[in-house]
């Protein structure tokens, strides 16, 4: 029999086997470990109130939402996806979709150029004073919040004094009514999160193109490359996993865009709602200013869901291009 | 041999003019919202912002200081969430952090994964404010600005690779001496992760500092408005100024107000201390920001 071969192993017997469970049970776990319990509770609780409650909570986009009855207590939609019909006969959610996903892929492609071209340059940089300097004042605009880069914009972009309008009133030309054209703005939104978080976004490739091992540099230049072959050859294959494993994670959240950066540039600008309007600023818009829960609740519950989809697939291809460098 | 040399100067010319002329647009922004606070109304009205002031007055932060509560009182509240926020912050997430970094405690990877869960799904929009607003009541409450972005995944999970790095050993010894949990975590371990706080910790306190999203979405009461919402609503409407200024002679000031400039002047209050931190801030981050690119 199995057990006799391992009777000199007192746990494995059945008896003993239960008297080990029960003394390292996690009742037992909770009394000597008591301490460590309490040091979690504080964030264990917050986490429960402020992500998990919210979690069960997306339940009322199927239901006829009562703010009196609260999310159990509502009565359920009749029918049950009136809400996601109602959302999807609307043209303002499908705009928010489609200029959900092509700005943000707008914004990744060209942070992904400016990035890397960043971080190649500032790599390529002999005076250290300068390479720190510059890397300085470029990380600088990261720190600011968008609502300063929304004043910054206004600065810069307003039709009356704005410094835009006066170089172009200067050259002989009609001053550009901006925040009514909505046909520039893609632009406009592009440069703005390119100026904040462009020092930022060219750290890591920094400190992966640090990494590489200048014997490589050595050898390719013996053999007699250029400084541009040999970051053709060197520094951009050995960036490449990298680079593909920001992008497939940055993917991962295409559906969610930057609330704080559209809010403030944009903010009730209607005029320009054509190429602004996203998915989290309709859901803002429903919930607080019209007060269409439904179709907010509705729009919420389609942006969580395909954007943990989009989460796991992105992190699952990251995975298989470098297996460190998953989240998880 | 030299027309390599020269081939070599001119491409490095190149690219510092390219990251030169990138670092001057980075700061222009900046250049112009300082010329503008100090300008006089004229100035801006007749020949609109620019990068060198014609003219310097600090009337419009004499205004600023004199003129509405509201200013100081925004000050005061961006002030009081996030030194509150951060303190409370980096000292509930490093406690996370331990309990999920402590090797001997059987369940740690549970905690883990009750924390990753967080990182994956979110209820979105709609749910979590219904929560805050209709069961937790932080509508128009300081808390609601304080309590929301306290246990945040990520920076536990920063704090917890971290403590990983500490050897066992440390924690074995002082049990050994008798320490308890508690005190290891103070006494022991603290001491040990000030790299890993200071960072987590700035993060934070910025997160607090540059938040109006809070404000935005459970803040009506004007006198619990954040510095940020403050400039915010100001840079959309300047009547608000007039009408809650309070000294007598503010209301003879105010028939002329310089909006524009006063527009300028706060938002350079704003980002004041973020400016004036940044030369002793910057290199926290970036060493945070290897940390957390090496452990993904």
């Amino acid at each position: 029999m199995k057990l006799n071969s391992d009777v000199n192993k007192p746990q494995s017997l059945p008896a003993a086997a239960a008297v080990y469970r029960k003394r390292n049970g996690f009742l037992r776990d909770l009394k000597t470990n008591h301490s460590l319990y309490i040091m979690f509770l504080p964030v264990g609780i917050l986490l429960l109130l402020f992500n998990y409650w919210p979690l069960a909570g997306l339940i009322i986009a199927f239901k006829n939402f009562d703010f009196s009855k609260g999310i159990f207590g509502s009565p359920w939609a009749q029918p049950i996806l009136n809400n996601f019909d109602y959302l999807l006969s609307s043209d303002a959610a499908s705009r928010a979709v489609r200029n959900t996903i092509l700005l943000n892929g707008l914004f990744i492609a060209v942070g992904l150029v400016f990035e890397v071209g960043l971080a190649l340059m500032l790599n390529e940089v002999r005076n250290k004073y300068f390479k720190r300097i510059t890397q300085s004042i470029t990380f600088l605009p990261f720190f600011i919040s968008w609502i300063v880069v929304g004043v910054f914009t206004y600065n810069l972009l307003n039709y009356e004094n704005g410094a835009i309008n006066r170089i172009v009133e200067w050259m002989g030309f009609q001053p550009i009514d901006f925040y009514s054209e909505a046909s520039l703005w893609p632009l406009i939104l592009t440069i703005a999160i390119r100026w904040k978080v462009t020092g930022y976004g060219t750290i890591i490739y920094l400190a992966a193109l640090t990494g590489i091992d200048n014997s490589y540099y050595e050898a390719a230049s013996i053999d007699g490359a250029s400084r541009w072959q040999q970051i053709r050859y060197i520094s951009i294959p050995m960036l490449k996993p990298t680079i593909i494993i920001l992008t497939l994670l940055a993917v991962g959240r295409i559906m969610n865009a930057d609330f704080g950066m559209f809010y403030a540039m944009v903010g009730d600008a209607s005029l320009l709602f054509p190429t602004t309007d996203v998915i989290d600023t309709l859901v803002y818009r429903s919930l607080r200013k019209s007060g269409d829960i439904g179709m907010a609740s509705a729009a919420g519950f389609i942006q969580s869901v395909v954007a943990f989809v989009l989460v796991l697939g992105s992190n699952y291809a990251a995975r298989k291009v470098d297996k460190d460098s998953a989240i998880f | 041999m030299p027309v390599k040399i020269k081939r070599i100067s001119i491409s490095q010319t190149i690219i510092v003019v390219i990251i030169s002329l990138f670092s001057i647009a980075c700061l222009i922004p900046f250049l112009m919202v300082i010329t503008g606070s100090l300008a006089t109304e004229n100035d801006i009205i007749n020949n609109g912002y620019s990068l060198f002031p014609k003219s310097v007055t600090l009337m419009s932060y004499k205004i600023l200081l004199l003129g509405s509560n509201r200013i100081i009182d925004a000050y005061g509240i961006s002030l009081l969430v996030t030194v509150a926020g951060t303190v409370l912050s980096v000292f509930l997430t490093s406690l996370g952090g331990y309990v999920m970094a402590r090797r001997s405690f059987k369940y740690r990877n549970i905690l883990s994964v009750y924390v990753i869960i967080t990182m994956l799904f979110s209820g979105g929009l709609v749910p979590w404010y219904i929560v805050c607003v209709n069961y937790l009541h932080l509508k128009d409450t300081i808390f609601a600005m304080i309590l929301p972005p306290l246990a945040n995944a990520f920076n536990m999970f920063l704090i917890r690779n971290f403590l990983l790095s500490i050897p066992e050993d440390i924690y074995e010894s002082a049990k050994m001496d008798g320490a308890s949990e508690y005190r290891i975590y103070y006494r022991l371990i603290m001491p040990l992760s000030k790299p890993v706080l200071a960072t987590v910790g700035l993060f934070v306190a910025l997160g607090y500092w540059n938040d109006w999203f809070l404000g935005l979405m459970f803040v009506d009461k004007q006198e619990l408005q954040p510095l940020q919402l403050l400039l915010r609503t100001l840079v959309s409407n300047v009547e608000f100024l007039r009408s809650s200024s309070n000294a007598a002679d503010m209301q003879r000031i105010s028939a002329q107000l310089p909006s524009e400039s006063i527009k300028m002047a706060l938002t350079v209050v704003t980002i004041g201390p973020i400016v004036f931190l940044y030369p002793f801030l910057q290199r926290y981050f970036v060493q945070g920001l290897m940390v957390g690119a090496v452990k993904g």
